[in-house]
């Protein structure tokens, strides 16, 4: 994993040495299904955590149904009509978008908790850094949204999604094949590739700058470490508080997706 | 001189100019139009963000590529 090594500053500093892509995976909590790779470790708990903490907080603060919501319940409200209105109405159309609410609702807050992790104290690590959660959450979408086209349109879903309609006839050998690549295998790649991809940048930045920052302050042993030193923290922090931004952008764009492709397996042809 | 490491990382480096100039398109037409009609921007943000998603996917490709492919 020499591809984020960066050769320049491990040269200047003689002892400096960058973190890897093997410092993301920490060490086990105990050894279950250790045989098929890693095992119980810090990135599972915090998927249940955020899982649990997710379905706690829809369950509770829809317990009540009281008509005037008191502020417990104002808070799930309003964390449900977000995604309600600004992804499933806005996208999906207000004829038909009650019923993929749930589905919207959820990614998106489960997939925010899991990346606002790698901004909390002592957390520190957004699950989804590691590939499996989204491609777990992306194949649970591929497949939803390829059953609901074939629901909707019956076998004609490949002429809704493959044949874009205003092409002259002879062109539908080229476009045919690209579309049926763009839609079936790079729509679901890019999909979950996105997610994964800007929380591992984003984690090796932070962590990237940790390095430097210790390394200025303790290793070097000259005095101007300091001033740089100081200069990467401050740094830092603007990386980190940018890194907030980027987990909630993602997370949107993520839910924002999903409500794309069940638009386009459910809607007219196009 | 000798200079030792990936070519790995040139590669996502050029992947990412396209991506790059094509989120600043994006978000350059984005501004325009709420400029000119700042009514239409409930209309145009998530538009905008769906521009962003799929102008990155080839960046994201390419830095992914650049871990994978040795």
């Amino acid at each position: 994993m020499n591809a984020l090594a960066l050769p320049t500053a491990a040269a200047e500093g003689g002892g400096f040495q960058s973190p890897t892509l093997e410092d993301l995976h920490l060490p086990e909590i105990f050894p279950w299904g250790a045989e098929y790779g890693s095992g119980f470790g810090k990135q599972m708990l915090l998927v249940i955590v955020a899982a649990a903490v997710i379905a706690w907080f829809f369950v509770a603060t829809a317990r009540k149904r009281a008509l005037v919501p008191g502020k417990f319940q104002f808070a799930g409200e309003m964390a449900y009509s977000f995604a309600r209105n600004s992804m499933g109405r806005d996208i999906i159309g207000e004829r038909d978008f009650r019923k993929f609410t749930p589905i919207i609702t959820a990614l998106f807050w489960f997939i925010l908790l899991s990346n606002i992790m790698g901004a909390i104290p002592f957390l520190q690590l957004p699950t989804t850094s590691h590939v499996a959660l989204p491609y777990a959450l992306a194949g649970i979408v591929y497949l939803y949204w390829i059953y609901l086209g074939f629901k909707t349109h019956g076998i004609g879903y490949f002429k809704v999604a493959l044949m874009p309609s205003g092409v002259p006839w002879p062109f539908y050998f080229l476009v045919i094949p690209i579309e049926f690549v763009s839609t079936f295998f790079v729509r679901p790649l890019t999909h979950s590739l996105r997610l994964f991809a800007t929380m591992l940048s984003g984690h090796m930045v932070i962590a990237l700058t940790g390095a430097a920052m210790s390394y200025m302050f303790t290793g070097l042993g000259q005095w101007w470490g300091y001033p740089i030193g100081s200069l990467i923290f401050i740094g830092g922090i603007a990386m980190a508080l940018f890194e907030v931004f980027i987990q909630v952008l993602q997370a949107y764009v993520f839910a924002l997706l999903t409500s794309v492709y069940i638009q386009s397996s459910i809607g007219e042809a196009h | 001189m000798q200079i030792s490491g990936s070519l790995n990382a040139i590669g996502y480096g050029l992947s990412a100019i396209g991506g790059g100039i094509g989120v600043g398109l994006v978000f350059a037409a984005f501004i325009q139009g709420v400029a000119r009609q700042p009514e239409a921007q409930r209309v145009l943000q998530p538009l905008a963000f769906m521009g962003l998603a799929f102008t990155e996917a080839l960046a994201i490709l390419g830095l992914v590529f650049a871990f994978v492919w040795k």
